[in-house]
């Protein structure tokens, strides 16, 4: 419980092994770099106002190799950061892909509303949005505190009321400016985000629904709709803008407050003699090149923002309960028996009416099985129950005459497979795709699970043949082949029983039957439920259960 | 860096050239407070450094000291805010030109599912993209040119001989921009694409991860991911490795410069060629020179990013050919009372080979129901969309009454069409709204009328605002099968002449195909009707079937098809 109070980003932010070593180097090459670029500018202000009292040249051979080696340290240590912190930067993404990944396998489906691709693609640019928290957040941070400790201590040598003026300046500096850019960001994306949003989805709509616009003669109305959302937008951007750069104004005007406090300090400094002249160029120098290097601390305080959100949503899935648990001591399937339902009820939320009631349903193994009904009935629930994607409200599944809570969820899946209705092609080859269901599978295995869903032909026509890529989201292939290629992948599997919720729905009927007749005949040896919504393929099951709501009188009891 | 400047993004824009010039004045008015800076604070501290003079001495001095940095922190804060305002209009200006593009001048129903996402990406976040360009490189980019040019005329008249070196650094600095715009500008676009990979193969892994399950594939996969990710960073890093000298060598030339400039002043001050206060400028305004280039080095990534979003920006203003308005349109007459023909026609997407449709004959007879059959892909969409003159054919005409479509007024001929296509959109707003989409003054009672002809009714009694449920992008998510019935409500109550169906109940069980054909059959009543199916049972209800096949479509057989699938024999009830 302590671990859900600690903030998100201060636990992502605890490097992990090894990290910290690349932590610590990275910091110490940026500010290795800072403290270099500020000692050039002070030791040029020194050598330049000494070398004005004419002394004899070799004097101040010294500080001519200084000011030219603390440049090239600069240069080189700047290099040196650049490689360690972006390595850093990418183990972090490794690590948070890992993590993240794993609190979301027992989530999908069941837990979360996994069907929004919005949501996932949310998740997965969080996680990418994490990566720079070193980078522009962690380093920066570090590395402007120990500039303000060295700044201070080196004007303090010099003078040390110069020196408690650099402290206070450049404390307020580093504590207002990254607040008020970060506060002004922040205000601005969370005014923007609304009209934008909005915008994107007028916009969408109108691409979507361009022709029936056009047709409906609603075209210009709707343009001038997006035109207004975007006037919108923008005029919340201006003001945002003007509040942005009057932050920067105000940066600006700090800065030049500190360099007159440091001129007023010193200039008395010197005409009492407490202050070398010399010195008076370096410790202004010095000032305004620590300025500088303060500077992406503004940008780094609108990024721990940004990261800080994106941590908190991811918090907020790695903290769901995951829909179904392994039992602590697993029993064994006995590899014979049947896979039966036994007055099955489930509803999504308690306060909503079951989609399944008192189900009773057995399979055996070669028997064939068709599920009809109107959609909505629960078809898809029960696939997902039936390999314990989530646990019944009521009654209870058993594999082998074990309740399927009491095996482990690996053993249930090995016995029984689903071809869900969404089945994910991957975007990698045909081959791989269907090595899923069965690494040790054969050339001949796989040609002939294509067979079934009549994809072989067109399969070894390809380009690459197997090894052709699928493309994103599977655009190589129509939908119909999506399902045909998802098919083969689960009669591939070496499973008891196999679940196929609308496994035809995209195919045109003549194909459908054919191909279902593959599937029955194929599968000869083991039980196969079918989901469809169509009658006439469900006659070609041994059995029929149909499936049907409940009438409405009944719900509200 | 091809170049630095993308012309086309400026040129095409009034609103980025006054943009441009403002940054320009701006930039002028920061180089001069630049100067007049170090000017100032460079006599203050040689007089107290040298003359060790009192506060009171340098009174005016610092007061003018305070007045130019507070101008110029004003300034500073003046050319960002100008940089993004312009911005900001630059971008609505090529939004609206977006928008108008794509929803008035070419109204196309998108070919393939998934490239709406990609349009709008591009109206949204790539015209975003051009933000950083226009408020944060352009701008920079002027500052490059006109900082350097000032100091190195302000640093002439003080001392040549550090301007000469300042003037030999900026070409070297110069170059290897250009360096690191050519070498690493396509390492760092492959780093980038490699990481969008990455990203994507990610996305693919969570978006399956139902599908990993199910085999048991979850936690191998893991392990793919982690070695995956190993394999990114260790080749990325070889990379960077040498993508990163570059800025390596930009630094160092920097630092070297300021260096060699201090150290040429303290010789020249030790001879006496050179006065102090002279030489705090010079040395003060040489890290000012160097910061605007440094600067621009860094943001180069956004003109890269730009010019990646302008080009898919454009091709989508360019993409798909306008359908042409006549000069002196002709007012259609009513399809419902005389036919409308396509005499052999031809069709290709414009930049792709092989035609759609090839010497298309078709007659839509007044008051009948002439139905399309045939795969997905024969070209049957595409008749659709010829008559609604969303495109034209390449070759061949279409007619109504005699009179080519494209001599008609636009917009009076596709007010004629109620079409209900394959996937409805639905607006966001309430289902009424949605109904009400051709005729948005319609009152209560027709809506209602239209939503029971067309089977809304059923399932809305079971919404919770019936009626006023909101549906859309947000809200209520409707399955196919109902958006598809809203559509035909759509229809209804739009009460137009000619009617297109396209695959009506592709979304539908039997059952609800039942109900619907009988709602269409009601529909099609006094209307000329082209219905698009592949469903056997709604074949039933054409007067004339034509089968089409790669193209071309076969002559009408009077009723049913020669070869009918089982099912439509069964169900012949209803013919």
């Amino acid at each position: 419980m302590t671990q859900r109070r600690t903030p998100a980003l201060l636990r992502l932010a605890t490097p992990a092994n090894g990290e910290l070593r690349r932590l610590v180097l990275s910091v110490a090459l940026a500010t290795g770099a800072a403290l270099a670029a500020i000692a050039l500018l002070g030791t040029s202000g020194y050598l330049i106002s000494r070398a004005a009292e004419r002394p004899p040249i070799l004097m101040l051979m010294v500080t001519i190799v200084a000011v030219r080696a603390f440049g090239l340290t600069r240069a080189v240590m700047r290099y040196g950061e650049r490689l360690a912190s972006h390595d850093l930067a990418l183990r972090q993404l490794g690590r948070l892909r890992q993590r993240f990944y794993r609190s979301l396998v027992p989530l999908i489906p069941g837990g979360l509303e996994s069907r929004s691709g919005d949501l996932l693609s949310r998740f997965v640019a969080d996680i990418d949005t994490l990566k720079d928290l070193y980078l522009r957040v962690v380093i920066p941070g570090l590395v402007s505190l120990l500039v303000l400790i060295s700044a201070t201590l080196a004007t303090w040598l010099i003078l040390p009321t110069a020196g408690l003026t650099v402290l206070l300046s450049l404390t307020l500096a580093i504590l207002l400016l990254p607040w008020l850019s970060g506060t002004v960001a922040f205000r601005a994306a969370r005014r923007q985000a609304p009209a934008r949003s909005r915008l994107t989805s007028e916009l969408i709509e109108g691409i979507d629904g361009a022709s029936e616009l056009a047709l409906s003669g609603q075209a210009v109305a709707h343009a001038e709709r997006l035109t207004r959302s975007d006037n919108r937008l923008a005029r919340i951007a201006r003001s945002d803008a003007l509040a942005s750069s009057a932050a920067a104004t105000a940066g600006g005007v700090l800065s030049g407050i500190g360099v007159l406090a440091l001129l007023l300090v010193a200039i008395p400094a010197v005409h009492s003699g407490a202050l070398s002249g010399v010195l008076l160029a370096a410790l202004v120098f010095l000032m305004l090149a620590a300025y500088d290097s303060i500077l992406p601390l503004s940008a780094a305080a609108r990024s721990l923002r940004v990261c800080a959100i994106a941590a908190g949503r991811l918090q907020e899935i790695a903290l769901q309960p995951p829909a179904v648990t392994n039992p602590p001591t697993p029993r064994q399937p006995t590899g014979t028996g049947e896979l039966s339902v036994e007055h099955l009820s489930f509803r999504y939320e308690p306060d909503q009416p079951s989609v399944l009631n008192h189900l009773t349903l057995r399979i055996a193994p070669g028997e064939h099985v068709a599920v009809t009904g109107p959609s909505g009935v629960g078809k898809s629930t029960l696939a997902e129950l039936l390999v314990r994607f989530n646990d019944p409200t009521g009654g209870r599944l058993t594999l082998d005459g074990i309740d399927l809570r009491e095996l482990s969820q690996h053993e249930i899946r090995a016995a029984v497979v689903l071809c869900a209705q969404d089945c994910h092609v991957f975007n990698t080859t045909i081959r791989e795709n269907l090595l899923i269901a069965r690494r040790d599978a054969t050339e001949e295995q796989i040609l002939d699970a294509l067979a079934i869903v009549e994809l072989d032909e067109w399969a070894t026509g390809l380009p690459h043949g197997l090894d052709t890529l699928m493309g994103q989201d599977g655009e190589l292939a129509s939908g119909g082949q999506r399902q045909r290629i998802a098919l083969a992948r689960t009669l591939l599997s070496d499973a008891r029983f196999l679940i196929l919720d609308e496994p035809t729905a995209h195919l045109d009927v003549k194909l459908a039957h054919r191909v279902m007749r593959n599937v029955l005949a194929q599968s000869s040896e083991r039980g196969l439920l079918f989901i469809t919504h169509d009658p006439s393929l469900a006659q070609t099951c041994d059995r029929i259960v149909a499936l049907e709501h409940l009438p409405a009188s009944l719900l509200c009891a | 860096m091809a170049s630095p400047v993308d012309r086309q993004l400026i040129g095409e824009s009034q609103a980025a050239r006054t943009h441009l010039a403002l940054a320009g004045a701006l930039g002028v008015l920061s180089a001069a407070l630049i100067l007049a800076q170090a000017g100032l604070l460079a006599d203050i501290i040689a007089r107290a450094a040298l003359h060790h003079v009192t506060l009171s001495a340098v009174e005016s001095e610092l007061i003018a000291l305070a007045a130019v940095l507070l101008t110029r922190a004003l300034v500073n804060g003046g050319f960002e805010l100008s940089g993004r305002w312009g911005a900001f209009r630059v971008m609505s200006q090529l939004r609206g030109r977006l928008i108008r593009r794509l929803l008035l001048e070419t109204p196309e129903q998108r070919p393939q599912a998934g490239r709406t996402g990609e349009l709008a990406t591009t109206a949204v976040q790539g015209i975003d993209a051009l933000e950083s360009y226009f408020a944060g490189y352009l701008p920079q980019l002027v500052l490059a040119t006109v900082v350097p040019l000032a100091v190195i005329a302000w640093v002439i008249t003080l001392d040549p001989i550090t301007a000469g070196i300042l003037a030999l650094t900026v070409p070297i600095l110069i170059g290897f921009m250009i360096l690191v715009g050519k070498g690493a500008r396509a390492q760092a676009q492959q780093r980038w694409r490699a990481l969008a990979l990455l990203g994507a193969h990610f996305l693919d892994v969570v978006q399956g991860l139902a599908t990993l399950r199910a085999y048991r594939r979850e936690d191998a996969q893991e392990q793919i991911l982690l070695d995956v990710g190993e394999r990114y960073r260790s080749e990325t890093m070889a990379t960077l490795r040498t993508a990163f000298i570059s800025a390596f060598v930009l630094e160092l030339c920097a630092m070297i410069g300021t260096a060699l400039v201090a150290a040429t002043i303290g010789v020249q001050l030790i001879s006496g060629t050179l006065g102090l206060q002279a030489g705090l400028t010079v040395l003060l305004l040489a890290p000012e020179m160097y910061g605007p280039l440094r600067q621009v080095g860094q943001q180069f990534h956004a003109s890269t990013d730009a010019s990646t979003a302008s080009e898919k920006i454009f091709r989508a203003l360019d993409g798909l050919p306008t359908i042409t308005r006549s000069s002196r349109p002709r007012r259609a007459s009513n399809p419902a009372q005389a036919p409308v023909e396509f005499h052999s026609v031809d069709y290709e997407y414009p930049g792709r080979e092989g035609s759609v449709l090839s010497g298309v004959d078709l007659e839509l007879e007044p008051g009948l129901i002439t139905a399309l059959l045939g795969h997905s892909g024969a070209g049957k969409s595409t008749i659709a969309r010829l008559l609604m003159r969303l495109a034209d054919p390449t070759s061949g005409s279409l007619t109504c009454a005699g009179v080519d479509l494209r001599e008609l007024d636009l917009e009076g001929w596709r007010n004629q069409i109620a079409w209900v296509p394959q996937r409805p959109t639905l607006f966001t707003g309430t289902i009424a709204q949605n109904i009400a989409l051709c005729r948005p003054r319609a009152t209560r009672t027709e809506i209602q009328r239209a939503a029971g002809a067309a089977g809304v009714e059923k399932f809305i009694s079971r919404l919770p605002h019936d009626l006023e449920t909101q549906v859309g992008e947000g809200a209520r998510r409707l399955s196919a099968g109902q958006a598809q019935r809203i559509a035909l409500a759509r229809a209804f109550l739009a009460d137009r002449p000619l009617l297109l169906l396209d695959e009506p109940t592709a979304h539908l069980d039997d059952e609800s195909t039942q109900t619907i054909s009988e709602t269409i059959r009601a529909l099609a009543h006094g209307r000329t009707t082209l219905l698009i199916v592949h469903h056997p049972l709604l074949t039933q209800l054409a007067d004339r079937l034509h089968v089409v096949r790669f193209g071309r479509v076969d002559e009408p057989s009077g009723q049913g098809i020669a070869n009918p699938p089982p099912i439509a024999e069964r169900s012949r009830v209803a013919a």
